[in-house]
């Protein structure tokens, strides 16, 4: 009952910057100098196909109206219109989305199964031989580009030794699965870099506090209050820094998803970049901003759910 | 709402230091970081110096020479053009951006916080809900979106990192300058009634400093993967000009006969990512005595 009264306050919370996002993404297509509608139609243009364009665009009319009905249409989830593609950005977003966030979500548990245990070591055992490897590690993960990752794990993973596909996405699960393998390690290996700093972080302060005392004073092994009283509280921090820096994390799938060429949003993202289809990069703009924003709501929402001393807190 | 700040805070949440090995303490990392930056300055500044080869010349007659050939010491890529000078001459291009796009971000987004910080109240919070709408967009899609408006270009580039990354700055001297707020000194230099520039500059501004210079090493960092980023997705600077992210991405293409051509730029890359965070690493000791 708090959870939902607290959610619900929260997304009342999140109107203005969900507002603002409407009008940034708004924005760009007007933003574009000169005349749109000639961008557009670059070498194609003429007085005669310009008329059209300009009227499905809503360019003729004045530019409140204009925000209005962008936002009306957004909300019943109409997107625009791909110019390049002549059918509607919902459907293309539709047939690419899939791909894009079985990437995100594989790409989070490697990377929950890479940063737990390294944190969790070398926070427990500070200064030891993981902790001094695990900072080595932090150091060249931050500073190699995900795209050079994803082409080294490629030659090696793929073309020397060839244990993965090269690119694409497959057919059926299996093979969805071991296309996504490559790419999700390449984005989790850079995202564990910030997991791993603060779960470490957290176990040290928590090892210094009364309760895990109390746990050891009472005779309990040492990884068994490691993994009941300082995992649990220690996974607590991580799920917030995990949503604040989920945006890092689906940045990087737009230019993973092209090293590897995978058919997913962000590899139509780039490709319409080119094509210079704007309504799809305004509405991609649009979507990614949105699926941040939920996915911070939601691991805030967990993230109290998880902790009642918060929920007491604000009581 | 206590509960929500709460929740929110962890943004630039406290990071004990992890204890370095002994090859690593005292200024080590700071003196390797800049001998690592500057080799690379003057390999890419004094291009002409190393190499007779222009990064641009076609010569269709020696096509994708392997490493070590003679006259070509990284070979040549698929039009004949010598990779050793279109790194070094590419380098010039992310250096650029490595020290320009950050010099602006960080003197902005720092002046913005700061005045965020001091004013308080309903504009403070404005102004601090602006950053929080930046930070609702990833970074790299609001670059692409912000260059697919002005379309590809070398100060297009710059305009779009400019436009995007000043907010982190914002966002670090903002929690600080807020907080000194209530230190003994600035208190005081309000009472004798300062002016508000004053303060800001003389009083407040040198508490916010060292979060904002460590920070701005992750940023040149970040600012240089992403222009490579870019480059590699086919958006940064329009070609033949050389650039480490687009010559990588030209080099996937023949991953399979020569995988040097992806390789080199990127241990290029790397170098040169991993001297700004060591400078970074090495100035966090120096700026944070206490750890």
């Amino acid at each position: 009952m708090y959870l939902a009264r607290m959610a619900v306050r929260r997304v009342v919370q999140l109107l203005p910057i969900l507002f603002g996002i409407t009008l940034v993404s708004f924005f760009l297509l007007r933003l574009i100098p000169g005349d749109p509608v000639r961008q557009i139609l670059g070498s194609h243009y003429t007085p005669d196909l310009a008329g059209p364009v300009r009227k499905s665009l809503g360019l003729d009319l004045p530019v409140w109206e204009q925000y209005w009905d962008f936002l009306r249409s957004a909300l019943t989830g109409g997107l625009g219109h791909s110019y390049f593609y002549n059918q509607p950005v919902s459907g293309l977003i539709g047939q690419r989305i899939g791909a894009t966030l079985s990437l995100i979500i594989l790409s989070a548990l490697f990377t929950a199964a890479l940063s737990i245990p390294l944190g969790m070591v070398s926070g427990m055992r500070r200064g030891g031989a993981v902790d001094q490897s695990t900072r080595v590690f932090l150091l060249i993960g931050f500073a190699v580009p995900s795209f050079l990752l994803g082409i080294v794990l490629l030659l090696v993973f793929a073309v020397k030794v060839p244990v993965f596909p090269v690119s694409g996405y497959g057919d059926g699960l299996v093979e969805h699965l071991s296309h996504l393998f490559l790419p999700a390690v390449t984005l989790a290996i850079p995202f564990s870099t910030v997991l791993v700093r603060s779960l470490r972080s957290s176990v040290i302060d928590i090892l210094d506090s009364d309760f895990v005392t109390t746990a050891r004073l009472k005779g309990i092994s040492g990884w068994q209050v490691a993994i009941r009283h300082v995992l649990r509280n220690g996974i607590v921090a991580v799920i917030t820094v995990f949503g604040v820096n989920l945006a890092f994390l689906v940045g990087g799938t737009v230019i993973v998803e092209k090293v590897f060429a995978i058919p997913g949003i962000g590899t139509l993202l780039v490709d319409s970049v080119s094509n210079r289809d704007y309504p799809v990069v305004q509405a991609l703009t649009l979507l990614f901003a949105v699926f941040v924003v939920a996915v911070n709501l939601l691991t805030d929402v967990v993230h109290v759910g998880l902790d009642p001393r918060l929920a007491a807190d604000a009581r | 709402m206590t509960a929500f700040t709460e929740v929110r805070t962890p943004r630039r949440g406290f990071v004990v230091p992890i204890p370095k090995p002994r090859w690593m303490r005292g200024r080590a990392t700071l003196i390797v970081g800049v001998l690592l930056v500057l080799a690379m300055v003057v390999a890419c500044v004094g291009a002409p110096l190393w190499t007779s080869s222009s990064p641009t010349a076609i010569d269709p007659a020696h096509r994708l020479l392997p490493v070590f050939s003679p006259g070509h010491l990284l070979g040549t890529d698929d039009f004949g053009r010598d990779v050793l000078s279109r790194i070094l001459y590419g380098g010039r291009l992310d250096l650029a951006i490595a020290f320009g796009a950050t010099a602006v971000t960080l003197v902005v987004g720092t002046a913005f916080g700061l005045c965020a910080g001091h004013i308080r109240g309903k504009t403070g919070a404005i102004m601090m809900r602006i950053v929080d709408l930046f930070f609702a967009f990833p970074f790299v899609v609001l670059v692409i979106a912000i260059i697919t408006i002005l379309g590809s270009s070398l100060l297009n580039l710059f305009i779009a990192l400019w436009a995007v990354s000043w907010v982190n700055y914002a966002r670090i001297s903002h929690g600080q300058a807020l907080s000194s707020n209530n230190y003994g000194y600035v208190v005081a230099s309000k009472a004798l009634g300062f002016s508000h520039l004053r303060i800001m500059l003389r009083h407040q501004l040198p508490s916010v400093l060292p979060g904002v210079i460590i920070f701005a090493m992750v940023d040149a960092v970040g600012n240089v993967l992403l222009a490579a980023a870019l480059g590699f997705l086919g958006l940064g600077i329009p070609p033949p000009n050389p650039e480490w992210g687009s010559m990588i991405s030209d080099g996937q293409n023949f991953i399979f006969s020569d995988w040097s051509l992806a390789i080199m730029p990127g241990i290029a890359l790397v170098v040169l990512g991993l001297g700004l965070s060591l400078i970074g690493d090495g100035l966090s000791d120096l700026l944070r005595p206490q750890s």
